[in-house]
């Protein structure tokens, strides 16, 4: 029996309103748009078999080669739904405009997709990678019999939380302690242990999380998130994988800040600018701190599964109720960046 | 944690493959002269300046200039290099820019990018013509050695299609997973020191394995 936040993730989902684009259309009048309920943590291509049937009377003659758009920006499809929505939409649009194409895929953007199988190799990968980080090694993974890999991806296109629940203990994936998260182990001892050598040695001291980090800058404070700048192209958000070391100090509560600020310095709070020629705008001495201030960046906004997350937070809560099926954390920040 | 100078399990630090990647395209640069030298290309993102006390960047090697022609390169060992690739694109002779599937320019791109997950360099390289159209995996393989090939068939070498990690832009990647057990083997060279190699020679000793599957060779005099 998973855990209700657990839960809160598999059920998340965003209502799209897909529209053909024009240069597809090849019919009068135009298809009206497709309406659709894509889950969070799946993938754009998986719904392929539920749009096509909208707009396939309307398409020019040729093969198809699928891919989306939003506001022109070409979606990466290996990015899970919910991600692009949280990272995209600063104000959340519902439902959200997405443009459809079934040609010109731009290849020289965006890696190829050949439909579920594209989207299954990335996600096993993915797991496999995340798994490296976790437990040392991927064997766990490789050694995953063909059907049990087949099960489990099957499970995560279906949203099977309950399918998913039964497979993923054979991947031996290395708990992180956590006193905070209902002991989802009360209720079934066995899927739930954590097999590795901190089992042994007794609490983890040091873990490598899993973590993709997509940030977003922007130069100016902003009051309301529809101020936030649009996107117009994927080198406007720098993105980040790699994983978080996740200290455990006697006492010391390791939140999401710090997690955060340990893979972007350049926001930690307490750090002071210390370049010399860094100067404040003010003129004040006495206003040196609220100077300094301004000079470093700050994190605005950090979502994960759509939720707006407080920063103070147990770093471990959010690992083990927030993490993508794949094992990965994927965080969207949005960050005031340093003045210079 | 060791002092960071050598390597024992095959890993690699970021802060060592700093120090292993200038190592390398310092020897690269003295006895590989038949190539251009290999550039380090800071990560200072555009939108974020990431730490610069670890300054982390990444190994580029570009604009490799491939003559694709019908006659097998008699030293079948390496890639056919044209030997004004040193040169800029200004002095590049037209005729060889036909369209002409004999003849055409092929120009490649190889950066060696550390992997905080798998903590070993991966090995990420394009090809594309004069006009810039990426080439198909397929034609690459026409331009590699056919010792290169039989690499790729034998063992368990992949090229997967991936984003390059900072680009936002497709690129191929031998895939690293493995990487750090045949590290380890190549430095079970004495008994004395055991596992252990010098950051140092960290990313000559990959290369000289991965460069093969890529058709680059390096020198024996560099392992030195």
């Amino acid at each position: 029996m998973a855990n209700e936040a657990v839960k809160y993730v598999w059920e998340g989902a965003i209502p799209l309103q897909i529209h053909l684009h024009k240069s597809d259309v090849a019919s009068h009048p135009a298809p009206p748009p497709a309406l659709v309920l894509a889950p969070r943590i799946g993938y754009l291509p998986l719904l392929i078999p539920l749009i096509k049937p909208y707009f396939k009377d309307s398409l020019p003659p040729g093969e198809d080669s699928i891919w989306f758009d939003y506001k022109g920006v070409p979606l990466k499809w290996y990015i899970p739904t919910g991600v692009l929505f949280d990272l995209l939409c600063a104000e959340p649009e519902r439902p959200w405009n997405l443009t459809v194409h079934f040609r010109g895929y731009p290849s020289n953007i965006l890696i190829p997709c050949e439909g579920e199988d594209s989207v299954k190799w990335n996600f096993v990968n993915s797991l496999k990678e995340a798994q490296y980080i976790i437990n040392g090694n991927c064997k766990n993974v490789m050694n995953m019999s063909q059907s049990d890999q087949e099960d489990l991806w099957t499970s995560v296109m279906n949203g099977d939380l309950d399918a998913y629940t039964k497979l993923s203990p054979k991947l031996k994936m290395a708990t992180i302690e956590d006193d905070f998260s209902r002991k989802a182990s009360l209720s079934s001892p066995q899927s739930r242990q954590g097999v590795t050598e901190t089992d042994v040695a007794g609490q983890v001291k040091t873990a490598r999380i899993p973590v993709r980090l997509y940030v977003r800058s922007i130069n100016q404070d902003f009051k309301n998130l529809e101020d936030v700048p649009e996107i117009d192209t994927w080198d406007d958000i720098s993105y980040l994988n790699r994983p978080v070391e996740f200290l455990r100090e006697e006492g010391k509560c390791f939140t999401l800040r710090n997690a955060i600020e340990s893979l972007l310095p350049e926001f930690i709070g307490d750090r002071a600018q210390t370049s010399g020629e860094e100067r404040s705008r003010d003129d004040d001495n006495t206003e040196e701190a609220d100077g300094l201030l301004r000079e470093m960046g700050e994190i605005k906004l950090a979502r994960i599964q759509g939720i707006e997350m407080k920063l103070e937070i147990p770093f471990s809560w959010v690992v083990n109720n927030l993490m993508n099926p794949e094992f990965y954390l994927h965080i969207s920040v949005l960050v005031k960046a340093p003045q210079r | 944690m060791n002092s960071g100078r050598e390597v024992s399990d095959g890993r690699l630090t970021v802060e060592g493959f700093s120090v292993a990647a200038r190592a390398f395209a310092d020897k690269w640069k003295i006895h590989n002269q038949s190539f251009p030298p290999w550039s380090w290309v800071p990560l200072i993102n555009r939108t974020l300046h990431l730490s610069n006390q670890q300054e982390e960047g990444y190994l580029s090697l570009e604009e490799i200039l491939i003559l694709s022609s019908l006659e097998e390169s008699p030293e079948d060992e390496s890639l056919n290099v044209a030997t004004d690739c040193l040169e800029k694109e200004e002095s590049v002779d037209h005729t060889i820019l036909v369209q002409n599937q004999e003849n055409e320019a092929h120009y490649y791109d190889f950066h060696i990018v550390y992997s905080s997950s798998y903590k070993v360099p991966v090995l990420y390289f394009r090809g594309y013509c004069s006009g810039g159209q990426p080439l198909s995996l397929d034609v690459i393989k026409k331009d590699l050695p056919s010792c290169s090939v039989s690499l790729l068939h034998e063992s368990k070498w992949t090229f997967i299609t991936q984003e390059h990690p900072y680009l936002n832009r497709p690129w191929f990647k031998l895939h690293p997973c493995g990487t750090e057990d045949w590290i380890k083997l190549l430095s079970q060279s004495s008994i004395s020191t055991g596992c252990q190699m010098p950051v140092d020679l960290y990313l000559v000793s990959w290369f000289s394995v991965v460069g093969q599957v890529v058709g680059l060779r390096i020198p024996l005099e560099m392992l030195n």
